[in-house]
């Protein structure tokens, strides 16, 4: 009986943070189609519901309702597991982040390991997908974007490292506490940046979506799908750009931390300041996707491999340095 | 204790069955996926017995960038063509007795290994002084590495840099007669040196190619 309560305990909490992430995926791309269309001078989805609310329910019922066709030449059980690959890996990831200093499902010794390694595990439902599919758009779609995410998370881990070596512990709510006096913002600032960029590129998002490039590949690797296996093509890559900003709230943000410790701060509880910083970082992604024009792909290398890789290379020799000589190397 | 011991035969379950459809199944596609599916339950395996940071790095590095580069090949060699003619072939009764050889070189190996640490774990220097106390398994293994084994740790480093560098220079080849984008060049162009006014006289025309 101990054993089923723990169970159902576990079952009610993943459900009550599931449920928001999954409803605030769907809010999040509304907000996308409307800041987009803001910067353009046009004025989006604001039809379904006031302001447009309910647009992203009703497409998720038109998904729903259209038939899921499957390709008679496809690899059919990769076909189908690529979109659940997906969608399970951007949410598995929610686990670790943490809301509070208690409020966080699964508080892992190596939570920002775990957070990387999800992250980098993203690109198989891209690769499943773009080969399951036996046709040539998605295909080339795929090894594109499994290239770039590849080479976007190289310079991903060695950024997490420079926050490391101020921290000195993989766990997420220490890295939040270790940002009490001081928001890694402002310390690695060029770092934020970097790891800003990145994370356009690890979540494909415009300027780096080549692996959906309309204008040359139809839709990327989602070419051959449709009805509720695109959808969730869909959510799965809008829930990992909630993450990507969440992972940049707590590394560099301060995450739950209010942004002074003074009364009329101190109200709003630490979840909120999350939200709030998440969801500025994804303004940020909204307002990149509507006003820079689409790299080249050779120049999207270039930048990860010769521009991003040996800037923060060095600059981890720097905050390595700077630490050692002015004694502040967080040691426990 | 119960759950533990589910959990840890369910994990080991798949990690064999996966083991054994890496080299069972005919799509070599399929093969690279049941390896995956063997990093990851290993990984998971690793996390079951305190050892987070290798189950992790595990994840980060074979799951997240070696089998990728593995699938990439797979995928685009169309390996799976060439397996089912060597396989087809007459003469495939020859590489047996090679994979025996080595299948059981390794096998005899790990039996060594495993069953002396069970019997005579004093002959095996292995300091246990970190895994036993507080400090979490990160810690200890970061630990060693930076003291005891820095030498080890930097040679082996060096090891791969060198692979690395070699890997480039052996790939790399320069040609001659290709147009490069010189991004300083085009980006301290200046007007003056782009564009040049000039007054045409009727009739006569300009020269531009000077």
């Amino acid at each position: 009986m101990d054993f089923l309560s723990i169970i159902f305990e576990q079952i009610y909490k993943i459900l009550f943070l599931l449920v928001p992430v999954l409803v605030s995926v769907a809010m999040i791309v509304w907000l996308d189609r409307r800041v987009w269309a803001f910067v353009q001078k046009r004025q989006g989805p604001n039809v379904v519901g006031p302001f447009g609310l309910l647009q992203s329910l009703a497409d998720a019922l038109k998904y729903i309702f259209k038939e899921m066709i499957i390709p008679s030449s496809s690899n059919k059980v990769i076909f189908i597991l690529a979109p659940i690959v997906t969608m399970t890996l951007a949410l598995i990831a929610w686990a670790v982040i943490p809301f509070g200093a208690t409020q966080v499902l699964a508080d892992i010794n190596v939570g920002i390991l775990y957070l990387f390694a999800v992250s980098s595990l993203g690109v198989y439902g891209i690769i499943m997908g773009g080969w399951a599919s036996n046709s040539k758009y998605p295909f080339l779609g795929a090894i594109r974007s499994a290239a770039q995410m590849v080479s976007y998370e190289v310079s991903i881990g060695v950024i997490i490292i420079n926050v490391l070596l101020c921290v000195g512990s993989l766990n997420l709510n220490d890295i939040v506490i270790a940002q009490q006096n001081l928001w890694f913002v402002i310390p690695l600032f060029p770092m934020f940046v970097i790891f800003f960029i990145s994370a356009l590129a690890e979540t494909n998002r415009p300027p780096f979506d080549l692996p959906e490039a309309e204008a040359e590949l139809v839709a990327g690797y989602q070419t051959e799908y449709s009805g509720m296996m695109y959808a969730m093509f869909w959510l799965g890559e809008y829930a990992n750009i909630l993450l990507m900003c969440a992972m940049g709230a707590v590394l560099f943000l301060g995450g739950w931390l209010s942004p002074l410790e003074i009364y009329p701060f101190t109200l709003i509880p630490g979840a909120m300041w999350l939200i709030l910083k998440i969801l500025i970082l994804f303004f940020l992604f909204a307002l990149v996707k509507a006003i820079v024009p689409r790299y080249r792909y050779d120049q999207l290398m270039r930048l990860g491999w010769k521009v991003f890789l040996p800037f923060s290379l060095i600059w981890v020799v720097l905050t390595a340095s700077f630490l050692f000589y002015f004694n502040l190397l967080p040691v426990n | 204790m119960i759950a533990h011991s589910i959990f840890f035969y369910t994990f080991s379950l798949i990690a064999i069955i996966s083991a054994i459809m890496v080299t069972a199944s005919k799509n070599t596609v399929h093969s690279v996926f049941f390896l995956i599916l063997d990093f990851i339950s290993i990984s998971c395996l690793f996390i079951m017995i305190g050892a987070e940071f290798l189950g992790m790095i595990m994840l980060i590095v074979y799951v997240g960038a070696v089998a990728v580069l593995f699938l990439f090949v797979v995928m685009m060699l169309n390996v799976a063509q060439q397996k089912n003619q060597w396989f087809a072939a007459k003469n495939s009764s020859k590489h047996i007795p090679v994979g025996l050889i080595i299948s059981t070189l390794i096998f005899v190996e790990i039996i060594i290994v495993i069953g002396g640490w069970k019997y005579k774990p004093e002959i095996f220097d292995i300091n246990n002084s970190f895994t036993q106390s507080s400090v979490s398994n990160t810690h200890s293994l970061g630990q060693i590495l930076y003291t005891d084994y820095i030498h080890v740790f930097q040679i082996s480093g060096m090891i791969l840099l060198v692979a690395m560098i070699g890997a480039i220079v052996l790939t790399f080849r320069q040609r001659a007669g290709v147009k490069r984008q010189s991004y300083i060049k085009q980006i301290s162009r200046e007007r003056a040196e782009g564009v040049e006014v000039l007054e045409v006289e009727t009739n006569k025309g300009v020269r531009i190619d000077d």
